[in-house]
């Protein structure tokens, strides 16, 4: 009985270990351990023994039916190992191939630059406050300080609608009526950017371009503060360390007047193309806010003063993006939308 | 303004090259654009022609033998007016001229050192040269002396700067005004103007009168210069108005010309013997006929000021005389006309007749004074170099105020604005400088004053003459402070304010935000359009906006929808082959409604090609990509299950696609349309939407707040339905959560299928429904009793039929 148990064991590891597959693993238990396998059949057998020798043979099937089962399970998971290895190779795929995705988005550079303007202002107190494109000329000119005939109205052609109104010239529209919005007649610090019309159309201008305004007004204020408040900006904007001129000027709406050159960013003031061999670029118009601009808003010149300051944005973005061409502004190529979808850092 | 430097040279000295003097005047505030030489040419040397044979080898060059002072040169020349005995100017081996560079030649066989040259080579402007110059080569006085420089002998070794001056400063129209700015800057003095001129016995008041019939003009007068002889200008006044841009002509208009240059104050001559002893200016009569100098008959409304012979109009005051009694050259007796006209006036009338050099000096304003000034200049020339005969007296009319303006000011202010400590000894030197007087404590200061002895005056009044009419407040005089003084150690600091947070418009910034993350490129789009598609894509009651005055027909008319700029881009790209296209854009559209204008705040965007990319993953926007859009947008703005896509006949603009568009409804209003192009009008598949932002954010949205959720296991179940094809989701969906109760959590359309084993006018929907409670986990029989009342629901209402 017990070489019969060994035996069986032994032809059983042997197709055990012959078995190529689960299938035939599977047939393997079925015949030697299953129901009606070999070694349940000793078992049954069992009965025609002496009860000395029962424990005994009854020990050997067991520990053979242990030794084979686990045989087959150590077998299996070889198996189990070479399929799951099959299946990983056979799901390789080629990841070089192109993703999936959205089609990109982007901000157009110019808002991108506005947005870039109002979070700095905005760090610094400034509300950002907009105004109508569709102005009147009360407020485009007139309160402004340019009443109707005045020669410096020649600065800026403009796309009449009526006598009345017109597509605004400057977001400096904006400053009169802060000014009348402000009931209190307290202290103002707002920025306004904003898009403006001009008829004019070259290599170098576009009839619709953008601008943003600045006004500050309140008690003691003087051009020392605008100089420090445009430092503040142009150095965020076009770069550390740049230094800045205030060159007189003329704007009917300020008084004085300041043109504002930066030194040179291309060049560092040595003098380049950019700066045609000046070593200065003009950026900024600029200056303190005329008494007549603060008396038509309600403010009282004799207790008020203020600075404001207006710069072209569509020369800040072609500066700070090395745009050569204007009309990339507004010409709308997605393959030039595409290129200003990254975190600027 | 064009100024010459040897002109300016006559009232004010100048120790600095060209350049550094257009520096310097920028720096007080007046740009250039150009500064340099008058005549750029180098190697230059007058020489006579000795001998001029044809060339053998050609019909029209000539080779010549040309004495330069230290040689004798061979020079080929194709001039027709070269000919033996010519002085000429020659431009020597190695010259620079503006375009060429003069090399040693050969020219068919002769050799040639040298080119003999006209004023065009040498660069001046064709307006200026003579016909000679204009074909042949510039002739030099039979007395020119060989071997000198030619430039210098002509008086034309001047230089110029081009100033782009600023609208304020009409005093900078005139030399005299430039040498009181240049005066300033180097600290010089300015030197008188000669006006010393004899005058006969007469008086110009016995038989010439002037009568001023209007408000528009302060001040005319009027003098007689008889017996001028017309010719030439010598060669100073031709010199000096061609480096200030003015063509001479003869002396009696060139002189005209050069005074007005000089003072600033225009002038205009009349033959004095076709006016009829009288002058009236007064405004013209509505209608009244002119033929002005140039030939053109003109008919002028009474916002014209003219000037009349006593009946009728005889010139354009300020802008242009009369044909009939200009200079000829048979004028003998000149009346000259000093005066000053309203510049509001003389601008309007200009804008449509002529800018001239005359009118742009009245636009800007003028001081008085000059206008006495200016007719004795005019009367001092006339008798020097026309040989005139001045008439004793003056016919004028004088309202003008011709007075200094006296203007207080402290020290404290001009401190205070400029943000400076400057000393007052050294605010007194700008004045000082600008030749401006100085009051202290009423006595006119004679700017001696120490630092000590100023120490207690804390005011004082500065005395501006007439000239500077620019100036006439406070701030203005610190302004001139600041540009004389100079304002480079100003130290930037920061407004003393109190701390805040400042405010933006944070929705439109999430809205771009929003849209960027959905993956749209963000466009900037020209707002003007054309009249034809300004009203694309709108179906309302207002009127487009039109411009009075457009540039190109292209571009006349202010949007009414972003959407025909978005079309613009659209067929901007497909031109350059950029077939994936998905832009969006937030900005204004403009409407006119009973006479008032207005705006909207709107986004829009246009979508087509692929949306999604990838290999085998592609999908090409189709209604429901952007539709998906707009249910993103609106549900990051809060307005989720507010919203729904309708569709109303008659209210559906004409260029979206009658059977793929809708009107898009947020609390049953209509705030925008969704659809695709109509095919008339694009025939690729181009998507649009569009959205009035200032309608929709005026729908209010609570507080973003957490919303608990259950924490009992959810069951889905599928259901497909066979119904009528014109049947919407919609209806479908509207039923199925009627009949489904509180449990019915969520409802989603997995499937949309037609085609075989569905009949012809039907399609089946499939839906995949969740059943969740919040306070338990559902049965199966709950479940299915909702399912079946569902389908009961169906089948009665709808006759859908259950899809097994």
């Amino acid at each position: 009985m017990e070489e019969q148990i060994s035996k069986i064991k032994e032809v059983a590891v042997m197709e055990i270990n012959k078995a190529t597959d689960a299938k035939e693993l599977d047939e393997a238990r079925v015949k030697y351990l299953g129901k009606k396998g070999e070694l349940t059949a000793i078992l049954r057998g069992m009965g025609a023994l002496s009860p000395e020798e029962r424990p005994i043979i009854g020990g050997k099937v067991n520990i053979a039916r242990d030794e084979i089962e686990s045989l087959i399970k150590e077998k299996e998971a070889e198996f189990a190992k070479a399929e799951l290895e099959r299946k990983l190779k056979e799901e390789t795929i080629d990841i070089t191939l192109p993703s999936t995705k959205v089609k990109r988005g982007s901000k157009h550079p110019l808002n991108r630059i506005i947005e870039e303007v109002e979070d700095l202002f905005v760090s610094m107190g400034y509300d950002v406050v907009t105004g109508p494109e569709l102005e009147t000329d009360e407020y485009c000119f007139e309160r402004l300080n340019l009443p109707k005939g005045h020669p410096a109205r020649d600065m800026q052609d403009s796309f009449y609608i009526t006598s009345e109104y017109l597509l605004r010239t400057q977001t400096s529209a904006v400053q009169a009526r802060t000014m009348m919005a402000n009931e209190e007649k307290g202290s103002i610090r707002v920025i306004c950017p904003g898009k403006t019309y001009r008829r004019d159309d070259d290599a170098t201008h576009s009839h619709q371009f953008s601008q943003v305004e600045g006004l500050v007004i309140d008690k003691n204020i003087s051009l020392a503060d605008l100089k420090g408040t445009l430092e503040v900006f142009v150095r965020k904007m076009l770069g550390e360390n740049l230094e800045l001129r205030f060159r007189p000027s003329y704007f009917p709406f300020t008084e004085p007047s300041y043109e504002v050159d930066v030194s040179c960013f291309k060049c560092g003031g040595k003098g380049c193309n950019l700066c045609k061999q000046t070593g200065w670029i003009e950026v900024l118009g600029s200056g303190m806010v005329h008494p007549n601009v603060l008396k038509m808003g309600g403010y009282d010149p004799e207790v008020y003063s203020g600075f404001a300051f207006g710069t072209g944005l569509d020369r800040l973005a072609m500066f700070k993006y090395g745009i050569t061409d204007i009309r990339l502004l507004y010409q709308n190529d997605v393959r030039f939308l595409n290129q200003f979808d990254r975190l600027d850092r | 303004m064009k100024l010459s430097k040897n002109f300016v040279k006559d009232y004010v000295d100048i120790d600095v090259d060209i350049k550094t003097l257009a520096e310097d005047m920028t720096k007080v505030g007046n740009e250039y654009d150009e500064a340099g030489k008058l005549i750029n040419a180098t190697k230059l040397v007058i020489g006579e022609v000795k001998e001029c044979e044809m060339h053998p080898e050609s019909d029209h060059l000539h080779v010549c033998k040309v004495d330069v002072g230290t040689e004798v040169l061979d020079i080929v020349c194709g001039a027709p007016n070269v000919r033996k005995g010519l002085k000429v100017i020659v431009a020597l081996v190695g010259a620079e001229l503006p375009e060429i560079t003069i090399k040693k030649g050969n020219i068919r066989g002769q050799e040639s050192n040298g080119m003999l040259c006209s004023m065009l080579e040498l660069g001046m402007e064709h307006k200026y040269v003579d016909e000679v110059d204009k074909t042949g080569i510039h002739e030099l006085p039979e007395d020119a002396p060989v071997g000198e420089e030619p430039i210098k002998y002509m008086g034309l070794d001047d230089e110029v700067i081009d100033f782009d001056l600023t609208a304020n400063r009409g005093d900078l129209l005139s030399i005299l005004g430039m040498a009181y700015e240049i005066s300033a800057i180097y600290d010089k003095k300015v030197k008188e103007i000669d006006l010393s001129h004899k005058e006969n016995s007469e008086d110009i008041n016995d038989t010439f009168k002037v009568e001023v019939n209007t408000d528009n003009c302060s001040i005319f007068l009027a003098r007689k210069v008889k017996n001028i002889k017309i010719g030439e200008s010598p060669a100073f006044i031709k010199n000096r108005l061609i480096a200030s841009g003015i063509r001479p002509i003869n002396n009696v208009v060139d002189i005209s010309n050069y005074v007005m240059l000089e003072t600033g104050q225009p002038l205009h001559f009349y033959d004095a013997d076709t006016l009829n002893g009288k002058i009236e200016i007064r405004m013209a009569k509505e209608g009244e006929k002119l033929t002005t100098l140039d030939n053109i008959e003109r008919t002028l409304s009474k916002e014209d000021i003219v000037i009349s012979d006593g009946e009728k109009a005889i010139g354009l005051a300020g802008v242009m005389g009369g044909l009939e009694t200009e200079i000829t050259n048979n004028t003998k007796n000149v009346i000259i006309e000093s005066a000053i006209f309203d510049g509001v006036k003389v601008r309007k009338t200009s804008k449509e007749i002529l800018r001239s050099e005359a009118s742009s000096r009245f636009e800007k304003g003028l001081d008085p004074n000059r206008t006495y000034m200016a007719i004795e200049r005019a009367c001092k020339l006339l008798e020097e170099y026309a040989k005139g005969e001045v008439v004793g007296g003056i016919a004028k009319f004088d309202n003008s105020d011709k007075e200094n303006r006296n203007i207080e000011i402290s020290f404290k202010k001009i401190n205070d604005v400029l943000g400076m400590e400057i000393d007052k000894k050294d605010v007194l030197d700008v004045f000082r400088r600008l030749s401006f007087n100085v009051i202290i404590n009423g006595k006119e200061s004679d700017f001696s004053e120490t630092e000590q002895e100023l120490e207690n005056v804390e005011e004082i009044t500065v005395s501006v003459p007439r000239r500077r009419g620019d100036i006439s407040i406070k701030e203005d005089l610190i302004e001139e402070v600041g540009r004389i003084y100079g304002v480079d150690n100003i130290v930037g600091k920061l407004p003393q304010m109190p701390l805040k947070e400042g405010s933006y418009d944070k929705v439109n910034r999430g809205i771009r935000n929003k849209m960027v993350d959905l993956g749209l490129n963000e466009t900037l789009s020209y707002i003007l359009v054309n009249d034809k598609e300004a009203k694309y894509f709108t179906k309302d009651e207002t009127e487009v906006v039109k411009l009075l005055d457009p540039m190109s027909e292209d571009r006349n008319t202010l949007r009414h929808s972003i959407l025909p700029s978005l079309l613009k881009i659209y067929e901007y790209n497909k031109a350059r082959n950029n077939k994936d296209v998905s832009i969006f854009e937030i900005g204004k559209t403009f409407y006119k409604q009973a006479e008032e204008y207005g705006e909207h705040n709107k986004i829009a965007a246009l979508m087509t090609g692929d949306f999604y990319l990838g290999v085998n993953n592609k999908k090409q926007v189709d209604f429901y990509v952007i539709k998906g859009i707009v249910e993103e947008l609106l549900d990051y703005l809060g307005y989720e299950r507010r919203y729904s896509f309708v569709v109303r006949e008659n209210q559906m603009p004409e260029e979206l696609h009658p059977g793929q568009s809708a009107l898009i409804s947020v609390n049953n209003d209509i705030v925008g349309i969704i659809g695709k192009i109509h095919p008339s009008l694009v025939k690729e598949n181009v998507y649009v939407f569009e959205i009035d932002l200032d309608k929709l954010l005026d729908k209010k949205v609570g507080k973003m707040k957490y919303k608990e959720f259950s924490k009992f296991p959810s069951v889905k179940k599928d259901l497909a339905v066979v119904v009528d094809k014109n049947i919407t989701s919609e209806d479908i969906i509207a039923l199925i959560k009627k009949a489904g109760g509180s449990s019915l959590d969520g409802i989603e359309v997995f499937d949309v299928y037609t085609g075989k084993g569905i009949d012809e006018d039907k399609k089946s929907i499939a839906y995949s429904l969740t059943f969740e409670k919040m306070d338990r986990t559902l049965t199966d029989e709950e479940i299915n009793e909702s399912l079946n009342k569902i389908i009961d629901m169906l089948e009665k209402k709808l006759g859908a039929e259950l899809r097994k």
